[in-house]
């Protein structure tokens, strides 16, 4: 069989890159290795669908939904305080809304519906098994069905993190533990009127929290986000460092939910699912190359997911590096040419829009916020200055907020000037 | 003690769904593993499918895997893991991801 584009997953980047491709007027093939796109999936909280704006014109009155989130929470968590900075807005509630919480195993299907209404085939249960190659180019995959090659003029590998058409090309490492994060999460049932209570929301609003601290001091966070009526809990931890604490992934989500901050929201629920899923958190410095010839890598498959502190996202870049793949996969063919250097229109067109612009942008973010003092220190110092800012010390006067800070700095071992240059480094990721 | 109360790992990996195929998608190299010097697998695979045997090899059950990869992330031993998903089809099903 022989397409013009063979898309290598449908996940969100793999179903844009074969509804823009598709819609092109290519013969697409978009191949699953699910059962059903998005069994294999998981993620940490929040879809950002602006990016469909033009794509799917109302996308947002059909996209399958849990909660539309007008809440945005950061915590900054220790075992025994709790800082929260909680905004709500109830403009992220109406069209065109901002972020919405979604089952994968739900958008992932919707989107791969959308490149099969723009004529795709969706073959499922088919895994890629290798890269067909002639003199270097690539000129399709091997799959694992009985009729097996499926020669295209162009692949995109749209595999995600593990992507082993990335690997077999020769553009992603075989490893980088450095550079990937293990994402665990239970998913809670909670009545619905109970998540309402207890979130404080109502209708389709809802809630995304995302936490510093809770992780026993290895690099990375924790999240709690609020689906109809189940509750996501889950922790995201440097693979490295978590291999190296000899700590169990479950306990430390089994921390988080038993702290006094977290406790309430989730008391009584019943574990629906547990789900477990890598992350590639390197950022710009850690992207592959993002083209070679007869192939385009998108996605989690070239690294693309920011993870910047305050912003943690991926499904919106997933979709954005794949309706670029998509685009310059056409953009090739019509040249007659779907070589390197004729695909090199990918790379410029995520060039000029937020998906690399934004990691670019961020590039020093990763390191920063996995640091170790961001990460072991800064939330015991924040949480004990901001509760000697608020305990009364009566009959004693007030101390001053900097003596405060001078104490708080002491006691968790930061240095100020080792927080000075942080708040300038800081300063610089985020400008 | 209500609802504070942890479920047992059997439990939690009870609420997951696996269509099992015949084939084993990962397989262990024991012998390598008896030089390991960290056995990483043993605590950060999230499904808690590498045990350790009495003479210091690793057994595996590919059954209830995630296919996450974390294992081959933070194995050592060169060789030790030969990795691949399972078939067409097959291994975990998410549901809520």
């Amino acid at each position: 069989m022989s397409y013009d584009v063979v898309v290598v997953g449908a996940g969100p980047a793999g179903s844009a890159a074969a509804l823009a491709a598709a819609r092109a007027g290519l013969s697409v093939v978009l191949l699953e290795r699910g059962p059903f796109p998005g069994s294999k999936n998981a993620y940490g909280g929040v879809v950002y669908g602006r990016v469909l704006d033009d794509v799917l014109p109302g996308w947002w009155d059909e996209v399958p939904v849990q909660r539309w989130v007008t809440r945005r929470s950061t915590m900054i968590l220790t075992g025994h305080q709790a800082l929260t900075v909680d905004f709500r807005t109830s403009d992220w509630g109406q069209a065109p809304y901002n972020g919405c919480t979604t089952f994968r195993a739900d958008f992932d299907g919707w989107l791969a519906g959308k490149a099969v209404e723009a004529g795709a085939q969706l073959l499922t249960s088919t895994v890629a098994t290798g890269l067909l190659r002639e003199g270097g180019r690539v000129v399709g995959v091997r799959t694992d069905r009985p009729d097996g090659d499926l020669r295209a003029r162009i692949v995109v590998a749209a595999d995600g993190v593990n992507s082993f058409l990335a690997k077999e090309a020769g553009l992603l490492p075989k490893t980088d533990a450095a550079h990937t994060t293990l994402g665990v999460k239970e998913v809670l049932a909670l009545p619905r009127e109970v998540i309402d209570e207890r979130f404080g929301v109502r209708g389709l609003e809802g809630v995304d929290v995302e936490i510093l601290g809770c992780t026993r001091g290895i690099p990375g966070g924790g999240f709690v986000y609020t689906n109809r009526d189940t509750v996501s809990v889950g922790v995201v931890v440097s693979v490295q460092h978590l291999a190296a604490a000899k700590v169990r992934p479950e306990e430390l989500v089994a921390d988080l939910k038993a702290h006094p901050a977290i406790a309430p929201w989730v008391r009584g629920a019943e574990v629906k699912e547990y789900t477990a899923h890598l992350i590639p958190e390197g950022g710009y410095d850690a992207m592959p190359e993002l083209h070679a010839d007869g192939l385009l890598v998108t996605g989690d498959a070239a690294g693309m997911c920011l993870a910047a502190g305050i912003w943690l996202e991926g499904v919106n870049f997933a979709l954005g590096s794949g309706l670029a793949a998509g685009r310059a996969a056409a953009q090739a063919i019509a040249a007659g040419d779907v070589s390197r250097a004729g695909l090199a229109c990918y790379r410029k067109d995520l060039e000029s829009s937020f998906v690399l612009q934004d990691h670019k942008r961020l590039r020093r973010a990763p390191g920063l916020v996995l640091s170790e003092r961001v990460q072991q220190r800064y939330p015991g110092l924040i949480a004990d200055l901001v509760q000697d800012l608020f305990t009364v010390t009566n009959p004693t006067p007030k101390p001053g907020a900097l003596r405060l800070l001078r104490a708080a700095a002491k006691r968790n071992g930061v240095k100020l000037r080792h927080l000075a240059a942080d708040g300038l480094a800081a300063g610089r990721t985020f400008r | 003690m209500t609802g504070y109360d942890e479920i047992a790992f059997d439990d939690r990996m009870a609420t997951v769904e696996f269509r099992v195929g015949e084939r084993a998608h990962i397989v262990v190299d024991s012998e390598v593993c008896r030089s390991c010097t960290t056995q990483a697998c043993v605590t950060a695979c999230p499904a808690n499918l590498f045990a350790p045997t009495s003479d210091g090899g690793i057994l595996f059950n590919y059954e209830q895997c995630f296919e996450c990869g974390t294992c081959y992330q933070v194995c050592n031993g060169e060789g030790a893991l030969s990795w691949s998903y399972p078939d067409g089809g097959q291994g975990v099903v998410f549901r809520h991801g």
